[in-house]
């Protein structure tokens, strides 16, 4: 199936999220591509590091076949900001994500390294990094925007509305976002993939795109994981 | 909804068809009283808050779980659902799982799983669909057993990126 063949498999707005089916769907550029490179896998996996939203999971296991794993990171953080054990944050993180080395197709980080400090981040991203295949593409958003003081503490839930577009979903969150991230920090964060494409919104958000090196010739997949 | 407020009248459903047994094999009930079995039309068996089961519940009839259950549930054409007050640590199987209350464990149905809002599943589904409300919560994974999808090419032709509000576009590194 094309991936423009999921514009006729739209999906009605799921009854159980009818609340913010009123929120407007901003375009997203990455996202597109990130799919496409999860089509072109059989039976995929994707790692979810945002909060579940039902009608994605539908969308990425009926209509891509992936499995899907669902890890809300958020959630973690906001413990942690709860405990007042913050800096406890990158020790746990360390420990997190048993799954094994090279397991992962896709992963959606959504705008989670918006509301880590540089240690969290490095330790998340060593981890994601880790955990993808060769060729497996991870979906990161960036504020490229400061916050204002003015600004409530809040996550978003972004929602698929299609391959071109998505639905910001804001709920209260207890960390706030941090500084913006220069795109070397971002590039060195995240060694040794690549960044593949990389869109900066309207909307102040910075879309990546990053792709693992696929396995050179000769060399096993362990070896290289 | 109706057929409910029929099977609490008395006189309307006097001799009520008892339901079929659950087979609890290696069944604890470490409650004061029996089981509450409340038959319903549609043959529906409510296991109420005060019950709690360790071992394995299998069944053949609708069943609504209010309890607590430890070990493993198997309602293989059946809908299992898991009332609000109902907290469940068990490998379920079911044609239809509906979660209001708190599933810890695997969940694999042949039809659907739903986990409504204030649900709670930790651990891996395998269903062919899953709904997911907005304030449920769950971690773990989610496996729909895709059906062989035809799929067209190895190539897949890109989105239609561009056609709607063109943000700016950063070259790529």
């Amino acid at each position: 199936m094309a991936l423009s063949d999921l514009f006729s498999l739209r999906r009605r707005p799921d009854t159980e999220e009818g609340a913010g089916s009123d929120v407007p769907a901003q375009p997203t550029k990455a996202l597109g591509k990130f799919l496409s490179s999860l089509q072109s896998r059989s039976q995929p996996v994707l790692l979810d590091l945002g909060p579940v939203v039902g009608s994605n999971v539908t969308f990425f296991g009926e209509q891509l076949g992936c499995k899907i794993f669902v890890e809300n990171l958020f959630k973690d953080v906001d413990r942690h900001v709860q405990e007042g054990r913050l800096e406890d944050l990158p020790a746990w993180f360390d420990q997190r994500f048993s799954k094994p080395d090279a397991s992962v197709d896709g992963i959606l980080s959504w705008d989670l390294f918006d509301y880590l400090d540089k240690r969290t981040g490095s330790v998340v991203a060593r981890h994601l990094v880790r955990l993808l295949k060769p060729e497996g593409a991870l979906f990161a958003m960036f504020n490229a925007s400061e916050p204002r003081d003015t600004d409530e503490s809040h996550y978003t839930r972004f929602v698929v509305v299609d391959p071109t577009s998505l639905q910001y979903r804001p709920y209260r969150a207890l960390q706030s976002r941090g500084r913006v991230l220069q795109n070397r920090d971002i590039t060195r964060m995240f060694e040794p993939l690549r960044i593949t494409d990389q869109f900066l919104l309207k909307s102040n958000i910075r879309e990546v795109l990053f792709r693992k090196a696929s396995v050179p010739a000769g060399a096993s997949p362990a070896t290289t994981a | 909804m109706w057929k409910r407020d029929e099977a609490v009248k008395p006189a309307a459903n006097p001799t009520p068809a008892a339901p079929a047994p659950i087979t609890q094999p290696a069944a604890t009930v470490a409650a004061p009283q029996p089981m509450e079995t409340r038959p319903m039309s549609r043959d529906v068996v409510n296991i109420g808050k005060s019950v709690v089961i360790k071992g394995e519940l299998a069944g053949s009839e609708d069943l609504t779980i209010e309890g607590h259950v430890e070990g493993k549930i198997e309602l293989k054409d059946h809908v299992l659902t898991i009332g609000p007050n109902g907290k469940i640590k068990a490998q379920v199987y079911a044609k239809a799982v509906i979660v209001l209350g708190e599933v810890t464990g695997n969940v694999a149905a042949t039809e659907k799983v739903d986990i409504r809002d204030g649900g709670s599943v930790d651990g891996d589904i395998i269903s062919p669909r899953v709904a997911i409300a907005e304030g449920a919560h769950f971690r773990g994974s989610v496996d729909m057993q895709r059906k062989a999808v035809p799929t067209t090419s190895a190539s897949p032709s890109q989105p239609q990126a561009g056609k709607s509000a063109a943000p700016a576009a950063v070259a790529a590194h």
